[in-house]
């Protein structure tokens, strides 16, 4: 056997990797599950092209008339079957020609049918002979960056990222005290420091793959911009998962039981899937609570991401989330190693 | 086991000779409001297999872990291989070995990884593969923990105990929960480390095991050291070397017969409680009883009476023409060979396995 299989801190790394990829549960919540909730939302947010709208005609020359605007789908049917279509919303807008002139049946709480209105009433215009008064030209604009899923991808990431380092350390420490397998380890010689290094090791080998997997697809598939340094991004994402590693080791360093500790997690981390900021803007919520909102580690993480991705803003002016995200580091960290019980 | 340890062993000129491989001095823990240990002295000599033995809550196993260093005495000190907790802690968990009461080792890793494992946290020891001979789990080391038997489990375990090489092994109840077959296997293992000249210092509450495997046992209940001296030793102070069990019956309530399960219960005891069955008590005579050549003592427990006696062949005529004469006539009868069982029942007026 060669040096680093002698050492005691490779091996306790080993059986860490081990254990976690031996359990098909964590392997899809840490990897599968973010590229799943990010291609979901990704499809459901996504900014469509503008809709063609469909209208129907009662005459031949109107559907014509209609059918010369590219935003509008026209059809000919009689009054009957249009004002049923319209019921059913098959149709938005119904023209009906009538002695002197044209009828628009719609509905103008729709947004669609009075755009519909607009559109219809243009084209018959035209068709009639009427020509714009003023030239005007379309410049059309799609940035990335200020899509939905651009705002989420950072938030889904710091979510994760708190997810993974809180589940991985508390449930695998508190299993190990409720089968007396901490016990058993601090009666061997092992350096006690050595164990809780082996879960931060672990957990930084698994973040480099969680991480790339993670935003490689949402930039693959999405084409979400990354505009800050990569490497400041790393650092952050480090940053942000030993962070949440130190606050799982506090959470489970005290707890006997899976039932007690899974309970401390979800008080833990409910309040911050709430207010943090991954699905819409943390500064929706009153200014009353707004210091204890900043204050949140996964608040601190999210404004971090996103202004590394979306703003490329660099690491100096990025001392106030840095900071906070420090302080959820040390603080938690010290209080625990006073407080672990190790049997 | 050379002569000089054995009379070491046996509480002689140890100090003199060689240093103990456990002293104990007026150790005390309590928790809440249970003394768990109540003023301990004990010393295991060196190539020593030590039995700590006693029911459940005597407070063996706060012992033995105040041993290893895993539970802080409030009073009293503890010295292994010259070494104490206070100063030599490091060096300690080096050269002793441990096997914990009910460690779940990770049901995912195998048995060669996890022995791996142990075996890192050591400088010097066997080889992994040596652990693994030495508990016969050669065909299951590449099987994950969590598909091995209770018994394999307990092996693993030793395994694991035993990858540091250790001069001092401290076994907690190593065969609870195994079934007959694996509880042998494991001793045969023992027997080899015993072979091996470890000092070995076990928990259990199986009389038999300790007869068994110890060189020397301390008997304990609440906390103390109630006996302490060789199997043969304790077991001479029954007064007997036989143990006579019987319940009587006047002779005019008709006998249902021997009830099957009389043959079985060569040692132990069935309680009075036993099914199917009911006893009548009779009046029996203890001083008569007792003034019979041969009997040492009695005892009556829930109405069955216990003699110990010497000369078996010759005591028992004896007693039955004693009951006889008294118009009793017994409903049970039943002798074995004194254990340590009996022991403790003798200082305890309790069995063992009641608690």
């Amino acid at each position: 056997m060669n040096e680093l299989g002698l050492s005691s801190l490779y091996q306790l790394t080993m059986a860490r990797f081990r254990l976690l990829s031996r359990e098909p549960e964590a392997i899809f919540w840490i990897f599968i599950f973010p590229i799943l909730l990010a291609a979901g939302l990704g499809i459901a947010f996504r900014n469509r092209p503008a809709d063609v709208l469909p209208v129907a005609a009662t005459t031949s020359q109107l559907t014509q008339a209609l059918s010369a605007d590219k935003g509008l789908n026209a059809k000919e049917m009689d009054e009957a079957s249009g004002t049923h279509s319209l019921a059913t919303g098959a149709i938005l807008l119904l023209a009906v020609q009538e002695p002197d002139g044209v009828a628009y049946q719609y509905d103008d709480t729709n947004p669609d049918a009075r755009t519909a209105r607009l559109l219809a009433d243009r084209a018959v215009q035209v068709a009639a002979g009427q020509r714009d008064a003023v030239q005007a030209e379309n410049q059309l604009i799609h940035e990335t960056g200020s899509r939905y899923i651009d705002f989420v991808v950072p938030g889904l990431l710091g979510m994760n990222l708190m997810g993974s380092a809180i589940w991985g350390l508390g449930f695998a420490i508190v299993e190990a005290r409720q089968k007396k397998l901490l016990k058993r380890m601090v009666a061997s010689p092992m350096p006690r420091w050595q164990y809780l290094a082996s879960f931060l090791l672990s957990r930084l080998v698994m973040l480099v793959i969680e991480v790339v997997a993670f935003l490689g697809f949402a930039g693959l598939v999405f084409g979400v911009p990354f505009r800050g340094s990569l490497w400041q991004l790393g650092f952050l994402c480090v940053l942000t998962s030993m962070a949440f590693s130190a606050l799982g080791l506090l959470i489970s360093s005290r707890a006997r039981t899976m039932e007690a500790a899974s309970g401390l997690m979800n008080l833990v981390m409910l309040p911050m899937w709430i207010l943090s900021g991954v699905f819409f803007s943390a500064s929706r919520f009153p200014a009353v609570i707004q210091p204890f909102v900043r204050a949140l580690p996964l608040t601190a993480a999210n404004e971090a991401f996103r202004a590394n991705m979306l703003q490329g803003t660099n690491l100096t002016h990025l001392v106030a989330p840095v900071g906070i995200l420090l302080a959820w580091l040390a603080v938690p960290f010290a209080v625990s190693l006073r407080i672990f019980r190790w049997r | 086991m050379n002569d000089a340890t054995r009379l070491a062993a046996s509480g002689g000129f140890a100090d003199s000779i060689k240093k103990p491989a456990l002293l104990i001095r007026g150790l005390r823990k309590a928790f809440a409001d249970v003394q768990a240990v109540d003023g301990m002295d004990l010393e295991v000599a060196a190539g020593e297999c030590f039995g700590l033995l006693g029911p459940n809550g005597a407070g063996k196993t706060t012992t033995i872990e105040i041993c290893e260093g895993l539970t802080e005495p409030d009073e009293g000190q503890v010295e292994l291989l010259g070494l104490n907790w206070s100063r030599g802690s490091r060096e300690l968990r080096q050269r002793i070995g441990i096997q914990l009461q009910e460690t779940q080792f990770p049901d995912k890793l195998t048995v060669e990884e996890t022995l791996r494992l142990f075996r890192s946290f050591f400088r010097h020891g066997i080889s992994v593969d040596e652990s693994i001979r030495t508990a016969q789990l050669e065909e299951k080391r590449g099987s994950r923990v969590g598909g091995l038997s209770g018994g394999q489990k307990q092996r693993l375990a030793m395994a694991c105990a035993l990858v540091g090489d250790p001069e001092l092994l401290f076994l907690d109840e190593p065969t609870t929960g195994l079934d007959p077959q694996a509880r042998r296997h494991l001793w045969d293992l023992v027997d080899e480390l015993k072979l091996a000249g470890r000092t070995i210092i076990l928990t259990t509450h199986y009389m038999e095991e300790a007869e068994r495997l110890c060189d020397r046992v301390a008997i304990m209940d609440h906390g103390r050291v109630i006996a302490l001296g060789t199997p043969q030793q304790l077991i001479a102070t029954v007064g007997g070397e036989d143990i006579v069990e019987f319940a009587v019956s006047y002779s005019q309530v008709p006998n249902a017969g021997s009830p099957p399960h009389e043959q079985e219960a060569v040692r132990g005891n069935p309680g009075p409680g036993a099914p199917g069955h009911e006893r009548v008590q009779g009046v029996v005579d203890a001083e008569k009883l007792t003034a019979i050549p041969g009997v040492q003592s009695h005892r009556v427990d829930a109405a069955l009476h216990q003699l110990s006696v010497s000369e078996l062949h010759t005591t028992v005529p004896r007693i039955f023409a004693a009951l006889a004469a008294e118009g009793l006539h017994l409903s049970e009868f039943r002798t074995h060979s004194a254990t340590l069982e009996d022991v403790f029942v003798r200082l305890t007026g309790r069995n063992l396995r009641d608690e």
